[in-house]
């Protein structure tokens, strides 16, 4: 059998509403355990109205439906929850379907199964493969970049930990004939907390890291001057800053969390994009060309006191269709920029002239962002919920193995048994930084102790 | 020289030792005429290093070995001298047997069953080439000029191929135990271009046990209750002797470091690669420096001879320092050594150049078997043995081969590994290599094989109708205990006595076995209506009452993985034409070749992403050749 996979089938961010889709032959009894209908009751292939709830704690208000396999996408049992309440309770009802054994889709796993499940045509095929490999080359990539240095270093602190233990289990179950210490359950308990402790703290900063890092990504544009800062500073001061200083961020962009208008943003401010000769000044526009191909919106800042220049001009044709703000800075000075002429380049713009050092123009650009996010045009990538979430269950799912290590310990069960659930979490916490098993545990084995025949 | 012809044959199988022979056995139950060339009668199933068989891993297979009808079971019950079942105080799923042998009795019984076997013929000599035509081998060549020709022909050459023993600076040309090496059959090998390579081992040194003194050491002795190794013997009995526990001491290990410069090992004269697991005294010494005794054994080689086996204590030091340190051990303090201690170095094969059925991918009807394949160990020869005995057969038959999964046995892991993954060093069976080892069981190897042998043709009615019995005993018993109930007021103060809570009401049996501090041993003294179950029946059905949780979470996982076995791959399939795999992924499954998705994932260099491609393509070959 299959195991049971569960996603956001929609993207966030558009009005809030997402879907999510449980498909696998627990589809149906996951649904039953943190879905309840208002009537009591759901009908095969009815949208039914209910409540996910998470231990009598109402998660959302859904519409909820499970439809039995063949005759489904993916021809397996698929359930689909319909979250009305906004970004967090589509993450906790996510969180919630996972924590009951589905596991995170891969990106086009739905459609994979799909395929090979017999429906789809051969063309729909190639898409899924175009997934796959655009996959192979990305995710891990930026699952690893989103992980700063101090984070995949405790997985690999934990990690290490339990090929300590497992490395010693191995030793007692391969070489019962050896002078070799012998492992107690005692000492397995004590090994086992120490690294329950450090799931458990990894996993409370995974959830406050998943608030402060999530958020819109816009990115604050412009040449030398032009006032970024100072629109900066302006929309922090009017949004009181949740954090100021991200880790990982170099000191030629700066990153800023805040929340306008109650949306979550990350404000990246950047040394401005040009030809230069520089060393150093090309290092920071390369860091400024990745915040702007990674933000979800470009706020494009001109001083309207000059004329448009060349580099304005390349600036503009390089943001092209991209979802963009333009703002025209210094209107308290003068304004002898033309509207229409910056039009031509960015013609999904919405323009707007202000002064940002008079607070001018601030409420008018979150106006007009409110309109843009909550109109579905500008959403979060999914790429790093997604990624927080998986690495948030996987941890779950590490942390829950060592559970079951324990109590098998506690009871005083034969060791073998006991290995199963250890090793089992070191290889979730494996998927996290992208290492799976080898066979570097019998290697320590060899490198630890001294064994013959 | 000229040549003449000696004979036709439907398989050939050169060498005689654990691999040699359950090959040979294994063609001719199956009803090939078959030969068994050794280059020297002595050493048919001869035990050059330690006198035991079976051990963690080792145990699994030679019960594997059994159920499939091979021959190291029933021959090792013929003739072990002490027996243990190690790992009893853990679970059932790593017990593991190991016997202590009379190595001149094991061999002398193995050499008798082989001399009685219909369709088989056992010859000294030396073969020297193979004769291949069209990249198909037809026969072999001897020393003596004669040729024998075949429709298959097994390699299980062992330490002899190319064999080089290193006694201190001393080195000479060698098979193992003094016996004379093959070496025109090595350098054939290679012309023929076979990828071959250099690996070594060692053994220690052999004493008298007339010059030791018992009274410093810790008898070891066996089993009280024996457990056959053999599925065909439901229990045994017999007079066991003792081993002899010592340690060596910061005397042994001084005198070791002194003469470092005196060890083949690190003197430089050796190029083969030897196993981490069974590292030479002078290795361990090196690389632990800081521990301060390491354990030996010492073992009896059998009930007629007074030599002695020194276990742990391999070495390629010369013999006068291997004098001076054996005698810094309490108890060996005036030892007399009747054979030095040796290491050896060997030609074998790499075991990525052979199919999963143990049939070189370069010369077809070629099959590779024990140590010639990277392996170490006679369990291990054995298990490859008797698989390339089968699948020369089937071969030559026309008939699909015979391999078993990791899901399946142990001796499925073992050559899954060798072929797929490849080894470094000499390649030892480790509980822990079976991803599935709490299904893997010693116990249930039968229920697990006999059944596939019998249905090829090599497990006999008598060891089938073993089977069936057995599956009806423990599955009548599970009934009944299911079905017996006892009150409270019987069981209630045995369950204080052991420590677990005491129940209201009645409990039937099976339900109390669910208990880990209660055991279907232990409950035989409120449990009188009890028939005979052999010991391994009783553990299995433990085992399966027990943990049931765990085996059936196992079990889905064996599911899973059996999905992608299941997925056949061509042996022609072009990969080059796979829209979106990798080149790497291209180019190590055109070398692989695998048989199915599952083995093409556990090829290195191919990611899961490569297998997820893989299969949208074989899929759409399917829908292609149904026409939609």
């Amino acid at each position: 059998m299959e195991d049971t996979i569960a996603a956001v089938a929609t993207a966030y961010g558009e009005g809030g509403i997402g879907i999510i889709r449980i498909s696998g032959p627990g589809a149906e009894r996951i649904l039953s355990e943190v879905f309840v209908p208002a009537s009591g009751n759901i009908e095969a292939r009815k949208f039914t109205y209910g409540h996910i709830v998470d231990e009598d704690k109402t998660v959302d208000e859904v519409m909820a439906v499970i439809m039995h396999g063949p005759k489904t996408y993916t021809c397996e049992d698929v359930a689909e929850i319909n979250c009305h309440g906004g970004i967090i309770p589509l993450k906790k009802t996510l969180e919630l379907v996972l924590s009951k054994g589905a596991r995170l889709a891969e990106p086009g796993e739905f459609t994979k199964r799909a395929f090979l499940n017999g429906r789809l045509d051969l063309s729909q095929a190639e898409a899924v493969i175009d997934l796959i490999k655009a996959r192979t080359d990305r995710t891990f990539d930026v699952a690893l970049k989103q992980l700063d240095g101090s984070y995949s270093e405790s997985i690999v602190k934990i990690r290490n930990k339990l090929v300590d233990i497992l490395v010693n289990v191995t030793v007692n179950i391969d070489y019962p004939d050896e002078d070799i210490e012998v492992i107690t359950y005692e000492k397995l308990k004590s090994d086992l907390c120490d690294v329950k402790k450090s799931i458990s703290s990894l996993i409370s900063s995974a959830e406050r890291g998943r608030i402060l890092r999530e958020g819109i990504k816009v990115s604050i544009i412009g040449k030398p001057n032009v006032g970024k800062s100072s629109l900066m500073n302006a929309l922090l001061q009017e949004n009181r800053a949740i954090v100021t200083d991200i880790p990982g961020t170099t000191r030629d962009t700066i990153e800023e969390q805040m929340s306008i208008r109650g949306i979550p943003v990350i404000l990246t401010d950047t040394a401005g994009i040009r030809n230069t000769d520089d060393k150093i000044e090309k290092i920071g526009i390369e860091k400024s060309k990745e915040a702007f191909n990674s933000a979800d919106l470009i706020i494009y800042i001109i001083d309207g006191s000059r004329d448009i220049d060349e580099e304005d001009d390349e600036m503009l044709s390089y943001i092209g269709e991209r979802k963009c703000i333009i703002l025209i800075n210094k209107s308290d000075i003068r304004n002898v920029v033309d509207d229409s002429y910056i039009i031509k380049y960015v013609p999904n713009a919405s323009v707007i002239h202000a002064s940002v050092i008079n607070g001018e123009g601030i409420s008018e650009l979150e106006n007009i962002f409110e309109e843009m996010f909550y109109g579905g045009e500008v959403s979060q990538s999914e790429s790093m919920t997604v990624t927080n979430a998986r690495h948030a269950d996987l941890l779950k799912k590490a942390d829950s193995c060592i559970d079951d290590a324990l109590s098998m310990c506690e009871i005083m069960q034969p060791l073998e048994f006991i290995e199963v659930d250890i090793n089992r979490s070191y290889e979730l916490l494996g998927e996290i930084i992208g290492e799976t098993v080898a066979d570097d545990i019998l290697n320590e084995v060899f490198s630890r102790f001294c064994l013959g025949k | 020289m000229c040549n003449f012809h000696m004979g036709d044959y439907d398989i050939i199988v050169v060498g005689a030792g654990h691999a040699g022979c359950e090959a040979a056995l294994a063609a001719a139950r199956m009803g090939a005429e078959t030969l068994l060339l050794s280059i020297n009668l002595e050493a048919v199933a001869m035990m050059p290093c330690n006198p035991s068989i079976g051990g963690t891993g080792k145990g699994h297979l030679v019960r594997e070995i059994d159920a499939l009808g091979g021959e190291m079971g029933i021959n090792i019950d013929k003739t072990f001298i002490q027996s243990r079942m190690l790992n009893t105080a853990k679970g059932q799923a790593v017990y593991s047997l190991r016997a202590q042998a009379d190595k001149h009795q094991y061999h002398l019984e193995m050499k008798k069953t082989i001399e009685k076997q219909p369709n088989l013929d056992l010859k000294q000599g030396e073969v020297v080439s193979l004769i291949v035509e069209n990249d198909t081998v037809k026969g072999v060549e001897m020393k003596t000029g004669a040729v024998y020709m075949a429709r298959a022909v097994i390699l299980a050459t062992g330490t002899f191929l190319n064999g080089k023993i290193f006694i201190g600076h001393s080195v000479f040309a060698s098979g193992p135990n003094g016996l004379a090496p093959s070496v025109e059959l090595a350098e054939n090998l290679r012309g023929l271009g076979l990828p071959m390579r250099r690996f070594k081992t060692g053994t220690p040194a052999r004493c008298l046990g007339t010059s030791l003194d018992y009274s410093k050491m810790t008898e070891q002795k066996g089993d009280a209750q024996i457990q056959p190794f053999s599925f065909m013997n439901d229990e045994l009995d017999k007079e066991q002797v003792s081993c002899w526990l010592t340690y060596t001491n910061e005397e042994t290990h001084r005198i070791i470091r002194e003469n470092f410069s005196r060890s083949a090992l690190f003197g430089g004269q050796i190029e083969g690669v030897g196993p981490r697991y069974c590292p030479s005294i002078e290795d361990k010494v090196n690389r632990f420096a800081d521990k301060k005794r390491h354990q030996t054994f010492i073992e009896p080689e059998g009930l007629d001879t007074d030599e002695m086996y020194i276990q742990g204590m391999s070495t390629s030091l010369p013999e006068d320092v291997q004098y001076d340190f054996y005698r810094t051990i309490p108890g060996l303090e005036n030892l007399k050594i009747v054979r030095p201690a040796y290491a050896i170095e060997y030609d074998c094969i790499d075991p990525l150049g052979l199919k999963l059925n143990l049939e070189s991918r370069k010369i077809s009807m070629l099959f590779c078997a024990g140590q010639f394949n990277g392996s170490s160990g006679y369990e291990e020869a054995a298990s490859q043995g008797i698989m390339a005995g089968i699948n020369a057969v089937l071969a030559i038959n026309g008939k699909e081969p015979f391999i078993l999964d990791r899901s399946e046995a142990y001796i499925g892991v073992l050559i899954d590994d060798l072929v797929t993954k490849g080894t470094m060093e000499p390649y030892r069976i480790m509980t822990s290599r079976a991803e599935y080892r709490l299904v893997l069981r010693q116990d249930n190897a039968d229920l697990r094989l006999t059944e596939k042998s019998y249905r090829i043709g090599l497990a006999t009615k008598e060891r089938y109708d073993n089977l069936l019995r057995k599956r009806q005993l423990v599955e009548q018993e599970r009934i009944r205990l299911e079905n017996t109930k006892v009150s409270k007021d019987v069981i209630n103060p045995l369950l204080e006595k052991w420590g677990t809570s005491p129940v209201s009401g009645s409990v039937s049996l099976l339900e109390l076995m669910k208990r880990p501090q209660v055991t279907y041993d232990k409950l035989s003294v409120i449990d009188t209506d009890r028939v005979y179950m052999p010991k391994h029946a009783a553990d299995h059905l433990e085992v399966q009452i027990k943990y049931e949780g765990y085996i059936r979470k196992q079990m889905s996982q064996i599911e899973r993985f059996k999905r992608l076995e299941d997925k056949r791959l061509d042996q022609n399939f072009a990969y080059e034409e796979v829209d979106g795999l990798r080149l790497e992924a291209v180019e190590k499954l055109n070398r692989f070749k695998p048989n199915s998705i599952g083995q093409a994932s556990r090829i290195s260099g191919v990611s899961p992403a490569d297998i997820n491609v893989l299969l949208i393509h074989l899929e759409k070959l399917r829908r292609n050749r149904n026409g939609n």
